[in-house]
């Protein structure tokens, strides 16, 4: 549904965005990039649905070039943006039949779609009420409605639960999941929260600075880190953990986090002895241990060096967080 | 319905896109008249402005010998034309400029990424800004004879080409500002540094003949001054420059200003 070679993005002033990036997206597949503000998501999204041209390499979506033959890319694709694109003085339904309109669809399936739709996210009760009185999970939801309405075959949703509470988000999931069920759809996706990619996601690719480090299934990546499990270890000095930890289990995958040491172990909790005690034999001071399950927060941090880090917005995604507060609350 | 088979059972027929272009143009013109009839606080402002402007100069001035203005065409019939253009001219404006409160709010990503040419996304709102700019002078024009200005119902055909070219001009320039400012911020300055001097340029307080010979110059100068002097000779039969011209001038940078919105518009970026 989805193939990109080496697709790239150099903005005007020489900034690369998106630097080489390929990848494919199956039929009825839900993909996901997972990265951080900034990693190059949005602007792979807009090249792929044709809102900016790409300075390198090749993009197909439902077989039509994304350069060559635009209309027929847009035609094919649904787009639920970042931040809200709804006009907020017309009703839910007025939306709908607006955006059907300019995609061309005749009166006898505008309205029977726009009932179809409406039912798939919940909202048919709600269908008539200006868009202003809605709360921000509904917008979300109108907008997922909006997004199917032209039957595409490629729905891309930048970011789709951003700065909604944790409620509405699993509901955004699950809405997610049941329209992929009930229409078929491929999804693309971007993310930045570990979770959401976790649940969602058939596969996932995780990308840093424009690039794509890694991709593959959630539970491949995860076992792929090596170990049934996590340790993390933290510590004023991780350096010296480390070569504790290596000494320990020799073969054991190892990462240095800020203050601590994560280890990809078989049966964590039967060594956190062993390690309790060789730190203290090799005078290396020992905060505290824990032990976990392995999640795609330990692959991103395993790929990247980093964790992500949700608090860590740039001023302009502040500044629209804030808007869309203000939004909502009137 | 389940899954891909079902939708190709429902799905929309081949060449469905037929009239999608003309549907753009229906949807952008809709969505204006619309959003015009519901926000009434809106409308109320837009009506009450001018015709705040139409009583307290008309009125007070009205019994007032102005050099320039004809004796036997008392001050509130030269001024009701004017104040009719006025209203048409902001109202258009704002109508174009609201394209930035589209960017603002996200909405025009959605009709940007539409399947549709952004000339017919332009042309759907100059229309819808037009209709609602048109209607409000009518209303004032209403007003303006209900208080007495002698207006001539027989010139309204030609005095809506007028309003017509006029709104055109405004919602084109609307669209051409919007286009170029990042936030609604800039545009207060547009209205008082370019605006407001063109305005009052523009016949449409004063007559440019018996003002100082520079200002009459001005005045003449001022592309603006012909649809509101169009609209004058339409209602009451005072022109100052003859209708051709006033025609001919009031087309042209109709014209103008609808390329300049709709090129502006086209390198608009989201």
């Amino acid at each position: 549904m989805v193939e990109a070679e080496g697709l790239t993005k150099v903005y005007e002033g020489g900034v690369l965005a998106v630097d080489g990036v390929s990848f494919s997206v199956a039929e009825g597949e839900i993909f996901g990039f997972l990265g951080p503000n900034g990693a190059g998501k949005t602007t792979t999204i807009k090249m792929l649905v044709t809102l900016l041209r790409p300075t390198g390499g090749s993009a197909r979506v439902c077989g039509h070039d994304v350069v060559g033959s635009p209309n027929l890319v847009r035609r094919c694709v649904g787009i639920v943006f970042q931040d809200p694109a709804l006009d907020r003085e017309l009703t839910g339904r007025e939306n709908l039949d607006y955006h059907a309109r300019m995609y061309g669809l005749p009166r006898e399936i505008r309205e029977r779609r726009i009932g179809e739709v409406l039912d798939l996210v919940g909202l048919r009760e709600r269908a008539d009420w200006p868009v202003k009185r809605y709360s921000g999970g509904m917008m979300r939801r109108l907008e997922l409605a909006r997004g199917l309405m032209h039957y595409p075959r490629v729905l891309f949703l930048d970011e789709p639960t951003l700065g909604l509470d944790a409620q509405t988000r699993r509901a955004i999931w699950d809405y997610i999941l049941t329209l992929k069920r009930e229409e078929g759809v491929s999804i693309f996706l971007t993310t930045h929260y570990m979770e959401e990619a976790d649940r969602l996601c058939d596969r996932v690719a995780i990308i840093d600075r424009g690039r794509i480090l890694v991709s593959g299934a959630p539970g491949d990546l995860k076992s792929g880190l090596g170990g049934g499990g996590v340790l993390i270890a933290r510590t004023p000095d991780p350096d010296g953990l480390a070569a504790v930890v290596g000494d320990l289990w020799g073969g054991a995958r190892v990462t240095l986090g800020e203050g601590e040491v994560v280890a990809y172990v078989d049966d964590p909790g039967r060594r956190v002895p062993d390690l309790v005690r060789a730190a203290d034999s090799a005078g290396v001071p020992l905060d505290s241990v824990e032990i976990r399950r392995p999640s795609l927060e330990d692959v991103y941090l395993r790929y990247t060096g980093r964790r992500i880090r949700e608090e860590e917005a740039s001023p302009a995604e502040v500044m629209r967080a804030r808007m869309r507060a203000r939004m909502r609350g009137r | 319905m389940g899954g891909s088979a079902g939708r190709d059972l429902v799905g929309p027929p081949a060449g469905f896109d037929v009239g999608a272009e003309a549907q753009a143009v229906y949807v952008m013109w809709l969505r204006q008249m619309k959003r015009f009839v519901r926000a009434r606080s809106r409308l109320l402002g837009n009506v009450i402005q001018p015709f705040i402007f139409l009583a307290g100069l008309g009125l007070g001035f009205r019994g007032a010998r102005i050099p320039g203005i004809p004796a036997g065409i008392d001050y509130l019939t030269f001024l009701a034309p004017g104040i009719v253009g006025m209203s048409v001219m902001f109202s258009s404006m704002f109508a174009g400029v609201s394209v930035l409160w589209d960017r603002q709010f996200g909405f025009l990503k959605e009709v940007l990424v539409a399947p549709v040419s952004r000339g017919s996304i332009v042309l759907g709102r100059t229309l819808g800004g037009a209709t609602v700019a048109l209607m409000q002078g009518a209303i004032i024009a209403a007003a303006s004879a209900a208080m007495g200005a002698s207006v001539d119902p027989l010139g309204t055909p030609a005095a809506a080409a007028f309003m017509l070219a006029l709104a055109l001009s405004a919602v084109g320039f609307g669209v051409a500002v919007a286009s170029k400012m990042e936030d609604p911020h800039g545009f207060q300055l547009v209205m008082n540094l370019l605006v407001m001097p063109l305005m009052f340029l523009s016949t449409t307080f004063f007559p440019p003949e018996g003002v100082p010979e520079a200002l009459g110059v001005l005045m003449r100068i001022n592309p603006l001054s012909y649809p509101m002097d169009g609209i004058r000779w339409a209602l009451t039969g005072l022109g100052y420059f003859g209708p051709a011209a006033d025609a001919a001038v009031s087309a042209g940078l109709a014209a103008a200003m609808l390329a300049l919105g709709a090129w502006s518009f086209g390198r608009m970026e989201v």
